[in-house]
Order: structure tokens, then C-alpha cells, then sequence
């Protein structure tokens, strides 16, 4: 009885208290110059960089800041991109950079720089309800850590064959989606009510619009904003069940970094000779690397929590060869574990393609894609649906798509919705800061069709049409054509045919009843949004029409001339040129 | 004695004592009682919640009053002013030299609004928004010559405010002359009472710029407008309301003729250096603007406005009806004959 008792006990438990009573404390200025430390300071400077990132991301301060950088760092997104459109977009090879660090130090990404890596730390470390006994079972290596390795090959296989689905799961879109549709607007949310009790108290609340993350202007929603909460809530709180639950499972990037962390040139080291085998080194082991064992190298994030840990002195960050007696270098995810993720991944190309609600044939008239997007099946090989394009509207028009518009593979990709918002026109904000391309960075002038795109024409994003039941002046006899008044090419697209009609009433009123040219329509929205016809507008722009693609296009070419063939409409003869 | 079994001691249970027992039940029926108080006490009684109609609970709306901003005109000064000339400073300086001079209506240590029109993202030159030159001008003439304490400059814009003050120069003029510009948040509306009013009796207004303001000024460019054939001095206004103000597109001259009593201006200016003649109120093609070197300041902002109709958009003296429905509203005279004065 008492044998097996003790065979139970954690083989560390009296080391540990001997080597406590024999190790003097350590000297105090080796308690702040740890590099533990460095690393919590280096997590502090990149997550306020990524805060930093997406207050920018807003019209008026933008600028030429490069708001977008850290998705454009992500490896992830530069790897998947170039394998599902064979080139590299504008910055995206600065996922160099973090490649260059990996290959150097491991998975010092995932521990020194990722916010969403940061945030299940601190989650993890703020919550933890866990002893030291509890925390090494919590942190010790479990199979199931190999499904990330599974996920990356499926999206990865996925990517080549031009179907790209990592913006669901890689942490850095997710994080800059979730911050763009859901926090800042919570965030505003309690701005807006302190300046409004500062302003009670008669002081100057406007000074608080500074650190607002949308000012200057009401209040904004994201259609579906709920779920991308969920999601990314769901993700940190399963630190309470297992620390660092995303990264360890589920992270397609940590992943990728940790199938070439093998190759990196520092790694952890013990020295065995010093190793008392008392398991201090699995407490706060971020990884779950196994620093006690053999070091698992595509696990190991590099947060050197161990050798701030380590009694002996027995483990230490350095440029050491492979020793397979002492590291698992590999992934340890097997062969066919392997053959079951590429099938799986080969299987779900066909299985998103054919889902048949966003093809040419069949398509949702609510599919309406932002200025500069490219062609639909290019878009989807390029939206890594950060989000950033919504983020950076300054009409609250973008918003993330949901199974309505675009099916699973458009989930979280943006779609503009007319109810909300409309396209701005000389507002190109959302193609600045596309990191991946989607939304090919366009100009004004060539938004506009002016200048050198004279022959090209304007990008146009779909077509208005009327609902004449719901129209004010043409179903009921009341006036109104704020449609008309708001309609803001030159000429007009939306133009009024004015009649004196006796209404039921039997009084006599002027109609200006309105009616379109969709030779000049660029599908811009703002005839809906303004419509006072709110719940379904009586004009409502669809997506066809759209400019960026032959097979969804509407007319065959603008006409010469929009002038039809009535006496009593006085238009402007286009000025083609 | 020593036979009785010795109970374990943690089995040992503890009765409540009686004095035990009659303080949780007390406390039981005095918090029950006091909760069925709250609950079932009629409406009325102190401290009761009851609601049994259900519109006790209604969000209870508290409008508030616009001050009248107007300031009596010198004796002798005409009720519209109208100065041309190559700058708009000469401009500025002549027509409101003609009403009596802008230091009459301004005075050291006031804070002033005023309010262009920056409906649009629009360019300057394509005339849908206040001119620059001539708010950045006012600015400075507010602070520098009549020491005023503080410019606020504000609107409502159709497209994103940011976006719109931006590109229309507005934000840039203001900053460089020393005001400050108020943006529409969300929490910058709040309802205005307006006496008298057809449409808009209660109904949200731009607030926040509004508080402890002193004088107010309005800066309009001149543009057509389809329905009611043009934008001017009055309709400007309409940038101060919140809500779903487009539909009063279905009655516009009763909601411009309701403008002109919500808001009781210092001074109206109209500046007539790009006139939208065509595709308004948005424009969007230089070609639908009439360069112009004219700029009105009044007292009178519907004497203002039919005299820019008849002279600056060229339309004659069929006036829009609006103008005819502000007089009756008694917000002045459409008849500008004999009330204006040009400073040569």
C-alpha cells in the first residue's frame, strides 16, 4: 500500500524541496535582468503596436502608416497566398522576416511577438487556478497537439489549389477581425458613455474622441460581429481547460513555424549532468515541450519561462546541434497522420467549390465586393478575411459576410451591405490597406474612370433598380427623390421624371418620379441607404453589373449616349471620351 | 454512565436555537414583505415599482431650447449686405461692412458656431460644400478682430463626416485659422424642442458643439436642389438634424420653412464664388459650377436667400415656396427691395 503510494507521487516532489532548502536566493539583479523579462517587454511592445495598428486603421489617420504590417509579416499569409496565386502582393514578403527569425531562434513568434499569443498568456497566467503539481500535468505533451500540424496541411493543400481558408484559424487575422468588428466598437461603446457623463459634469468630454477607435461618427455595427466574438472568446477561454489551447491545437501558423523549428539554431539545451529531474522546468512551460525530456523543438515557443525556472542552472538557450537522444526535432505527427490531413485537404477543395452559392450561375445579389476587388475566384484565392478593408471604412458599409452572401468559403470576407452604409466616392481606403491583393490598391482615378482610366471607365460595383411598389412618388403619390438629390456621378444615374398628378386626394401634386440610367450607375449604394424606405429600400443596389467581371456584368457596353428615347427627360449629353 | 456510546464529535449536529430560528424567519418575512411592497404597492406610493400599464417604464425623452442667437442691427445698416470683389476677404469685409460690420454682432469673449455646409466628399471646386477660402477667412476674423473666444465649426454630412471635412478643405481651413471642428458622434445628437414647428417640434439635433455658445453663424454656398429648386442660406440648416431626416423630403418646404424658426442665427452668409448651377445638390463635374465673385451676409436670411435665387442662381422671381412659408413663420421678408445694400 504505502508502496504504490508512492510510486504515485510525482517523482520531483522531495527533490524539489531539497534542492529549495540547498540553493541560496538568487541575487536580486537577477531577478528584473532575466530574459524572461525581455520577452514580456518585447509581448508589451508588439500587442500595443497591433493596438497601435488598428486605431490607425481609421480614415483620418491612416495616412501612409503601415497599418497592415503585421498580417504582411505573417508567413502564413505570404506562403498561402503565393502557393494560391503564384505571386507575392506588395508587402507580403515580409513574412521573410519572420521566417528568417524561426529558422534562428524556433517558435520565438509564438511567444515573443504574436498578440493572440500574447492575450492567452496573460488570460492563462491572470486565471490560473492551477498548483504546481496540476500545472505539470497541464503542461506535459499530448497527442492531440499534433491536429495543428493537420489543420495547416489541409488549409495549405486547400491554398494550392486555390481556395483560401487560413484567415478562419490564423491568429493574426483573427485577431485583427475580431479587434476590428468587435472590440473597437465595445471599446467606443464606453468612450462614448464617460464623455457623455464627463459632459454632465460640465466638463469637456470631446477630448476622449482622440483615443475613440472610429470618431466623428455614429455609432457603428458588424452584421454577424456576435459570432466573430464567440469564436475568438471560445479560442481564450479554453486556457481555463488547457493553457495555450489555440496554440498548442489548433494554430495553422505556430504550426508552420514549428515544422521548420527543427531546423533553428538556437534551441533549449539541458545539460543532464545538472538535471535533478525535478520538473520545475514544465510549470509554466508555455509549449508544452517536454523541457524536462526531450525537448520537442516544433513545440517550444522559445518564452525561456524554463531556464527562469530551472533550479540547477541546468537548461540554457543555445546554437547546439540535434541530438536525437535529447530533442523530438519533428512534428512526431506520423505518416499517416499525414496521408489522412492531404487527403482531407484535397477533399475539402472540391467540397467548398461545389457548395454552388457563389458561382457564376448562382450568386447572391448581396454579394457586392468592396472597390478594387478582383474577380470573384481570384478574390477567394487572396481574402484572408482580416477584416482591415472593414475596419478602414469610414461609412460602415463593409461588413463581414456571412453564409448569406458567400456561402462558408465567403464567411468573414467583406461584402458591402446598402442598409448600412454606402461606397464613398473618392474613398479608396479599403484598397490601401489590403495586404493580400483582394482589394487591389486602386486610385481615386481609377475608381472614377477619370485620367488615364478614361477608356477602362469607373469601377462599378453593382446596379440600382427600383421596387416602383415601394417608390413614394411612383406607388403612392408623395414626393420625395432623395435618391435622386444624393445620386453623386455627373450626370446623374438616378434622374426624375416630373408629372402633376391628381392623388387620391383629389389634390393636385408635382411628382418627380425618379427612374435609372445604368449606363451611368457605379452601384456606389447611396440611393439605398438613403432611401426612406428603410426596412427593404423601394432602390436597392445587386451585385450585378459589377465591373470586375465579364460573366456578372449586366450591359453590354454604356451607351453613347444615355439619353432615352423620351422628350421629357432633360439629360446632359455624356461627354465621352 | 461510561456505557452511553460517545458520539463521534463531526456527527454532531447543532439545532438552531430558538432565538436562532425567530431571527431568520423575521429576516425571511421582512425582506418578503419588503419586496412585496415594492412590487404590489399601488402606483403613486412612495417607493413603489409597480407599472401596471406598462408606459411608467417608457424612456422618458427630455427636449431642449435653442437660444435665440439674433443681435439687434445698427440703426442704419441694411438687413442684406452684398459685397464683390477678387478676394474673399474683400468680399467678407464689404457685405458685412453693409449690415453693420461683424464686430456689431461679435463680441470679445464670445464662442462662436458656425456652421458650412460640408454635406458632400466632395472636392472644393465642385461647389457642394462651403468654400474654404471664405470659412477660413471668417475664422480669422472672428478671433482675430472680435476676439471671439472660441470657433466651433460643425455639421451633419450625408457621407462619413471625417471624410467629408477632409476633402472638402473644411477641416484644414479650420484648423489653420484657429477653430475647431465638431465632428457627429453618436453621442452629439439630443432632442430639440422647436415651438411652432410643422415637422420637427421634437426631434434630434447636433447638440454637443451647441453648449455654451454665445453666437451663431451659417456659411452656405448656393446650389440647385431638384425638389425644391435650390440649397441656400435656410435649407443649410437641415445639416443640424439628426434621425431619419430624409423623409421630409415628402413635405421640403415645410421642413425648410421649420428651419428657419429652429434656428434663429447671428448672421447668415451666402457665398456665391462657386454657384452649382446644375446636378444638385451633389455636383461632381467642375462643369456644373458658376464661378462667381459675390458673397451676401444678412440679417435677414429669407430676404437673403430670394434675392441669391432671383440674382446669383439666375432662376427669376418665381421663389420657391419654402421662402413664402419662412415668411409666414415670421423669419423675415421675401421682399428684399429697398432692405439691401451693396459697399461699392
Amino acid at each position: 500500500m504505502n508502496h504504490i503510494q508512492l510510486l504515485n507521487i510525482e517523482p520531483s516532489d522531495s527533490s524539489r524541496s531539497k534542492g529549495a532548502v540547498r540553493l541560496p536566493p538568487p541575487p536580486k539583479a537577477r531577478k528584473f535582468l532575466r530574459i524572461t523579462n525581455a520577452r514580456i517587454l518585447s509581448q508589451i511592445f508588439f500587442f500595443t503596436m497591433f493596438l497601435l495598428a488598428i486605431w490607425a486603421t481609421w480614415t483620418t489617420r491612416v495616412g501612409g502608416y503601415p497599418v497592415s504590417r503585421i498580417l504582411e509579416m505573417d508567413p502564413l499569409v505570404s506562403i498561402a497566398t503565393a502557393l494560391a496565386t503564384g505571386h507575392v502582393y506588395r508587402f507580403l514578403g515580409w513574412g521573410i522576416l519572420v521566417l528568417g527569425l524561426t529558422f534562428l531562434f524556433g517558435r520565438v513568434f509564438c511567444n515573443w511577438i504574436c498578440p493572440y499569443g500574447t492575450l492567452h498568456q496573460f488570460v492563462g497566467w491572470l486565471f490560473n487556478t492551477r498548483n504546481t503539481s496540476e500545472r505539470w500535468k497541464s503542461n506535459s505533451y499530448r497527442p492531440v497537439y499534433t491536429l495543428k500540424y493537420m489543420i495547416l496541411a489541409v488549409l495549405l493543400i486547400m491554398a494550392s489549389m486555390g481556395a483560401l481558408q487560413i484567415g478562419l484559424l490564423d491568429p493574426i487575422c483573427l485577431m485583427y477581425r475580431t479587434f476590428s468588428t468587435v472590440f473597437s466598437p465595445a471599446a467606443d461603446m464606453v468612450i462614448v458613455s464617460l464623455e457623455d457623463r464627463l459632459a454632465a459634469a460640465g466638463a469637456d468630454g470631446v477630448v476622449l474622441d482622440a483615443v475613440k477607435f472610429a470618431p466623428g461618427v455614429d455609432s457603428r455595427v458588424f452584421v454577424g460581429s456576435f459570432w466573430i466574438g464567440v469564436f475568438l472568446m471560445t479560442l481564450v477561454g479554453m486556457n481555463l481547460v488547457i493553457p495555450r489551447f489555440f496554440c498548442r491545437v489548433l494554430c495553422p501558423l505556430g504550426a508552420m513555424l514549428g515544422a521548420i523549428a527543427r531546423f533553428s539554431v538556437f534551441r533549449i539545451d539541458r545539460d543532464v549532468h545538472k538535471c535533478t529531474d525535478c520538473n520545475l522546468c514544465l510549470t509554466r512551460c508555455e509549449g508544452a515541450a517536454d523541457p524536462q525530456g526531450k525537448v520537442r523543438l516544433s513545440e517550444c515557443f522559445s518564452c525561456m519561462n524554463c531556464i527562469d525556472d530551472c533550479p540547477e542552472d541546468a537548461l540554457r538557450f543555445a546554437a547546439v546541434g540535434l541530438d536525437t537522444k535529447q530533442v523530438v526535432p519533428g512534428m512526431s505527427l506520423g505518416r499517416r497522420r499525414a496521408v489522412f490531413a492531404a487527403m482531407a485537404g484535397v477533399l475539402a477543395y472540391p467540397f467548398l467549390k461545389n457548395h454552388g452559392v457563389n458561382t457564376d450561375e448562382n450568386y447572391s445579389p448581396k454579394l457586392i465586393r468592396p472597390p478594387g476587388s478582383v474577380e470573384e475566384s481570384d478574390f477567394l484565392s487572396k481574402c484572408i478575411k482580416c477584416d482591415q478593408c472593414i475596419k478602414v471604412c469610414p461609412t460602415n458599409v463593409l461588413q463581414p459576410a456571412t453564409f448569406e452572401e458567400g456561402g462558408f468559403e465567403g464567411l468573414w470576407t467583406p461584402v458591402m451591405n446598402f442598409n448600412i452604409g454606402h461606397c464613398q466616392l473618392k474613398c479608396t481606403l479599403c484598397s490601401e490597406v489590403c495586404p493580400t491583393g483582394a482589394i487591389r490598391r486602386i486610385t481615386v482615378e481609377e475608381k472614377l474612370g477619370k485620367a488615364d482610366y478614361a477608356s477602362a471607365g469607373p469601377v462599378v460595383l453593382g446596379t440600382a433598380f427600383f421596387d416602383l411598389g415601394r417608390c413614394l412618388p411612383h406607388a403612392m403619390e408623395i414626393a420625395c427623390v432623395v435618391c435622386e438629390e444624393v445620386c453623386p456621378v455627373s450626370p446623374k444615374a438616378i434622374q426624375t421624371k416630373d408629372e402633376e398628378v391628381r392623388n387620391v386626394y383629389g389634390e393636385i401634386v408635382l411628382l418627380n418620379k425618379p427612374f435609372m440610367v445604368p449606363d451611368l450607375c457605379i452601384g456606389c449604394g447611396i440611393c439605398q441607404v438613403e432611401c426612406p424606405v428603410t426596412d427593404s429600400p423601394a432602390v436597392y443596389v445587386t451585385s450585378v453589373g459589377e465591373s470586375r467581371s465579364i460573366e456578372r456584368r449586366l450591359l453590354l457596353a454604356p451607351r453613347q449616349h444615355a439619353a432615352v428615347a423620351s422628350d421629357l427627360i432633360q439629360i446632359q449629353p455624356l461627354k465621352h471620351t | 454512565m461510561s456505557d452511553k456510546p460517545v458520539q463521534k464529535p463531526e456527527y454532531v449536529k447543532q439545532p438552531l436555537t430558538r432565538r436562532q430560528f425567530a431571527g431568520r424567519v423575521a429576516a425571511v418575512a421582512g425582506l418578503g414583505g419588503a419586496a412585496a411592497y415594492l412590487a404590489l404597492a399601488p402606483e403613486g406610493w412612495l417607493g413603489s415599482l409597480r407599472d401596471t400599464t406598462g408606459l411608467l417604464s417608457k424612456p422618458v425623452v427630455k427636449p431642449f431650447r435653442l437660444h435665440d442667437y439674433r443681435v439687434d442691427k445698427p440703426a442704419l445698416a441694411a438687413d442684406v449686405g452684398i459685397g464683390r470683389g477678387p478676394t474673399p476677404s474683400e468680399r467678407l469685409r464689404k457685405a458685412l461692412d453693409a449690415i453693420g460690420g461683424l464686430q456689431h454682432y461679435i463680441k470679445p469673449g464670445d464662442i462662436v458656431v458656425v456652421k458650412p455646409n460640408v454635406a458632400f466628399d466632395r472636392a472644393p471646386n465642385l461647389g457642394a460644400t462651403t468654400n474654404p477660402e471664405t470659412l477660413e477667412t471668417l475664422i480669422r476674423m472672428l478671433l482675430v478682430d472680435c476676439r471671439a473666444q472660441e470657433v466651433r465649426v460643425t455639421d451633419n454630412p450625408i457621407e462619413s463626416p471625417p471624410d467629408c471635412f477632409a476633402k472638402s478643405g473644411l477641416n484644414v481651413a479650420t484648423g489653420n485659422a484657429g477653430g475647431r471642428v465638431y465632428l457627429p458622434d453618436s453621442n452629439a445628437f439630443k432632442v430639440l424642442n422647436t415651438p411652432g414647428a410643422e415637422l420637427i417640434e421634437n426631434w434630434a439635433f447636433l447638440h454637443r458643439p451647441f453648449t455654451n455658445v454665445d453666437k451663431v453663424i451659417g456659411v452656405a454656398p448656393v446650389k440647385d436642389h431638384n425638389l425644391c429648386s435650390a440649397s441656400m442660406r435656410i435649407k443649410n440648416w437641415y445639416g443640424l438634424l439628426g434621425g431619419r431626416r430624409n423623409q421630409f423630403h415628402q413635405d421640403i418646404h415645410s421642413i425648410v420653412s421649420d428651419l428657419s424658426i429652429m434656428m434663429r442665427p447671428t448672421l447668415t452668409l451666402l457665398d456665391g464664388s462657386n454657384i452649382l448651377m446644375k446636378n444638385g445638390p451633389t455636383g461632381g463635374d467642375p462643369s456644373d459650377v458658376k464661378p462667381g465673385n459675390v458673397l451676401m451676409a444678412a440679417v435677414d436670411p429669407v430676404a437673403q436667400d430670394a434675392w441669391a435665387y432671383e440674382h446669383l442662381l439666375e432662376r427669376g422671381r418665381n421663389y420657391p415656396r419654402y421662402l413664402f412659408k419662412a415668411e409666414e413663420k415670421g423669419s423675415g421678408r421675401v421682399d428684399w427691395q429697398g432692405r439691401i445694400k451693396e459697399i461699392v
